[in-house]
């Protein structure tokens, strides 16, 4: 099959075909919002303002004031940190923008590596998402309508009850002389109790269990959409299970795959609570770091550099996904 | 409709009448019934939000001072200092009065949170024990602007067969059962965890080391972190809260805690009958004290009420009714009396004169100081 090449997204990057700077804040909307705009020019306005009305209220708001922050200064006082801005006198203004909590973040090695460790922690435990989910997945797609609303419902039940509990639930199973442990001791399987909590195995198996309904409902939606008479034709063609599933089914999931990996990936850089409460005080993750600006070093705006740090570096994945998202519908039309 | 509307109108209406009539009566009344009493002056609002920490007070006292007074008591709780002083220094908190540990304070103080209080307005501050009033007065200069609740210590914290059965000569009343690697590498399979409470902690291994708790000098800082490092891979975890239950339940064996902690962590395996003896030691070469005060907000808006409250919690049957509850030594000297005898028998809670000599307090760090202190702190966690 012909199909036009479309170049890698690191190579549209570098050869600048990602478009000018500003396409940055219109990458922000909900997909295609210019063709909306076209095509509804007059009456939906109002219906698209809702969202960015609320987005503006409780995203870019916090945001700007964050923004701000990060080139202030600390000091003793209420607010703990210096303003930007004073009037000296009624018409002259004093501006202070101090860059420094940012040049800041790469003296130290410390934000660079739990930097990277973030990403480590959100790569493994999106690529341990996916192996369980697509399973499941699969199975609810090819389930009678029926069965699958039960399984939808099982997926979206453990929502009902707090993140927190959940967590905590966790801590009862895996600790010494938790459940686990209390139930292979008396099997005989082990003689000494296994340590569990306080490991990286506890972090990945609470970031994969808090997160796998968000990889699981993407995929969910796109496997249900397939055609499955495309398996049969793959069959007459000859094509066994394992062919058909990897020349078929797989390709034709790769959207899903993607939206669900980022809705995985993209909390889990900044998870601060799992780690904290399963894993062990020696791996840092960024989540981590900015808490202990925050509260230990009481440094706000040192605090503030390192969030709107780890919001820019997010961005990038987003932008190529993006990116990479609107050219293949192009490429499908 | 229409009619329930009526009879929800009417009814109204006839409560309206009835308050009306009931008003001008209403002066007179406690005057009457309450003769001996002056009058309480409170804040035309009856209404007064208290900031403490979690576990703080005994269950019956703000229901008491409700009755007594008539001022509805909202009462919030947070579980670490550094909550607190990040509303505290947003402002606009709302509370009338917050419960902040000296170190915490004595910095708030500095940035302008708290009024200056008039001391006129809590008479019970007479019964106030001299020697804590003047340790709290190295955080506050004077005590002008908080009044102590309760004071503490960090110190061992241990699970007595555990350790028995680990190390049967355990230096148990020592530092050296964290810092020394030797002793504390053997317990390692039963689990020994820290405070994470940096300078407090750094505080106790200068004491180890014989140097100053409070120094700032690097020398000392560096000698502390090596300290530290040599410990790290006998340590579970590093956590403020966690290592109560914990140790009740023996998922861990020796935790540098906070006394009061560690007592309710006593407690809680007493009560699970599970056979688990919890035992607290402050250390002989000496500790650190923490002092938890009751301070106004300079933007509160109840402050003739918060002036009422801290008198009332200074009362001595209400302050020993308290420190019965929480395991804390309250700084109120008339209390005594009715304190029960084990928890003012319990050498860990009021330490002998001898002890008490030894321990200091934990004074606030300069920022410069601070940054250097949690990159230390963060070092030694990540054991890097």
């Amino acid at each position: 099959m012909a199909r036009p090449s479309i170049p890698k997204p690191t190579a549209r990057l570098l050869s600048g075909r990602l478009g000018p700077w500003w396409e940055l804040f219109y990458r922000f909307g909900p997909p295609r919002w210019t063709t909306y705009m076209r095509h509804n020019w007059a009456g939906k306005r109002l219906v698209i303002a809702v969202p960015y009305l609320w987005l503006l209220l409780f995203f870019l708001g916090p945001f700007i004031i964050v923004f701000k922050i990060s080139f202030s200064e600390v000091r003793l006082a209420m607010p703990p940190y210096a303003p930007l801005w004073q009037w000296v006198t009624e018409k002259a203004i004093d501006v202070h923008l101090n860059l420094g909590n940012y040049l800041f973040l790469l003296t130290d090695d410390l934000y660079v590596s739990s930097y990277l460790y973030s990403l480590k922690v959100a790569a493994i435990s999106t690529v341990f998402c996916l192996l369980i989910a697509y399973p499941m997945a699969y199975a609810m797609a090819r389930s009678s309508p029926a069965t699958r609303n039960i399984y939808l419902m099982l997926i979206i039940l453990p929502f009902w009850t707090s993140f927190l509990l959940r967590v905590y639930a966790w801590i009862g199973l895996l600790k010494n002389n938790g459940v686990i442990n209390n139930v292979l001791l008396a099997l005989g399987v082990i003689d000494e109790p296994i340590t569990m909590m306080q490991t990286d195995f506890a972090v990945f198996i609470g970031i994969v269990y808090s997160y796998l309904p968000f990889m699981i409902l993407p995929l969910y939606s796109n496997l249900e959409k397939h055609d499955f008479t495309l398996l049969e034709a793959a069959a007459d063609l000859g094509a066994g299970p394992v062919t058909s599933f990897l020349r078929v089914t797989l390709p034709l999931s790769v959207p899903g795959i993607i939206a669900g990996s980022l809705l995985v990936f993209i909390p889990a850089v900044g998870e601060y609570v799992i780690p904290s409460l399963l894993g062990s005080s020696d791996q840092l993750m960024i989540g981590r770091v900015l808490s202990d600006e925050f509260f230990a070093n009481r440094d706000w705006p040192v605090a503030s550099a390192v969030a709107i740090a780890m919001l820019l570096l997010l961005m990038v994945p987003i932008m190529l996904f993006q990116h990479f998202q609107s050219r293949e519908l192009a490429g499908a039309k | 409709m229409s009619l329930t509307l009526r009879v929800l109108l009417l009814s109204t209406v006839a409560a309206l009448v009835a308050s009306c009539g009931k008003k001008p009566a209403e002066p007179t009344a406690p005057a009457a019934t309450e003769a001996a009493k002056p009058a309480l002056d409170t804040d035309e609002e009856k209404v007064l939000n208290v900031y403490n920490w979690s576990d703080y007070v005994d269950p019956t006292v703000i229901p008491d001072f409700e009755k007594e007074t008539g001022i509805k008591v909202n009462y919030d709780v947070f579980d670490s200092n550094e909550v607190l002083e990040t509303k505290l220094l947003s402002g606009n908190t709302g509370y009338d009065v917050v419960v902040p540990s000296a170190s915490f304070m004595e910095r708030q103080i500095k940035a302008g949170v708290f009024m200056v209080l008039d001391q006129s307005k809590i008479p019970n501050l007479k019964d106030a024990d001299p020697d804590i009033t003047q340790r709290v007065a190295l955080h506050d200069p004077g005590n002008e602007h908080s009044v102590n609740y309760m004071w503490g210590t960090s110190g061992v914290g241990y699970n007595v067969a555990k350790i028995k059965e680990a190390m049967p000569d355990a230096p148990v009343d020592s530092w050296s059962m964290f810092y020394d690697p030797a002793v504390v590498s053997k317990f390692k399979d039963c689990g020994v965890t820290l405070l994470d409470a940096p300078s407090e902690v750094v505080g106790t291994v200068l004491i180890y080391l014989g140097r100053d708790a409070n120094s700032e000098k690097a020398e000392d800082l560096k000698a502390a972190e090596d300290v530290l490092m040599k410990i790290r891979p006998y340590i579970r975890y590093v956590n403020s809260s966690k290592y109560i239950d914990d140790l009740a339940n023996g998922e861990i064996c020796l935790a540098l805690g906070w006394s009061g902690d560690v007592l309710q962590a006593r407690d809680r395996a007493n009560e699970a009958a599970k056979g688990i003896e919890i035992k607290y030691n402050i250390p002989k070469e000496g500790a650190i004290a923490f002092f938890d005060n009751f301070a106004i907000p300079k933007d509160a808006k109840h402050v003739k009420n918060a002036y009422l409250f801290i008198n009332y919690m200074m009362r001595p049957d209400v302050a020993a009714k308290n420190s019965n509850y929480v395991n804390y030594a309250s700084n109120n000297s008339a209390a005594l009396p009715m304190i029960d005898d084990s928890v003012k028998n319990d050498v860990s809670i009021y330490p002998t004169a001898e002890v008490k000599g030894k321990i200091v307090p934990d004074l606030a760090e300069s920022p410069e100081f601070t940054r250097q202190l949690t990159r230390s702190w963060t070092r030694f966690k990540t054991g890097k």
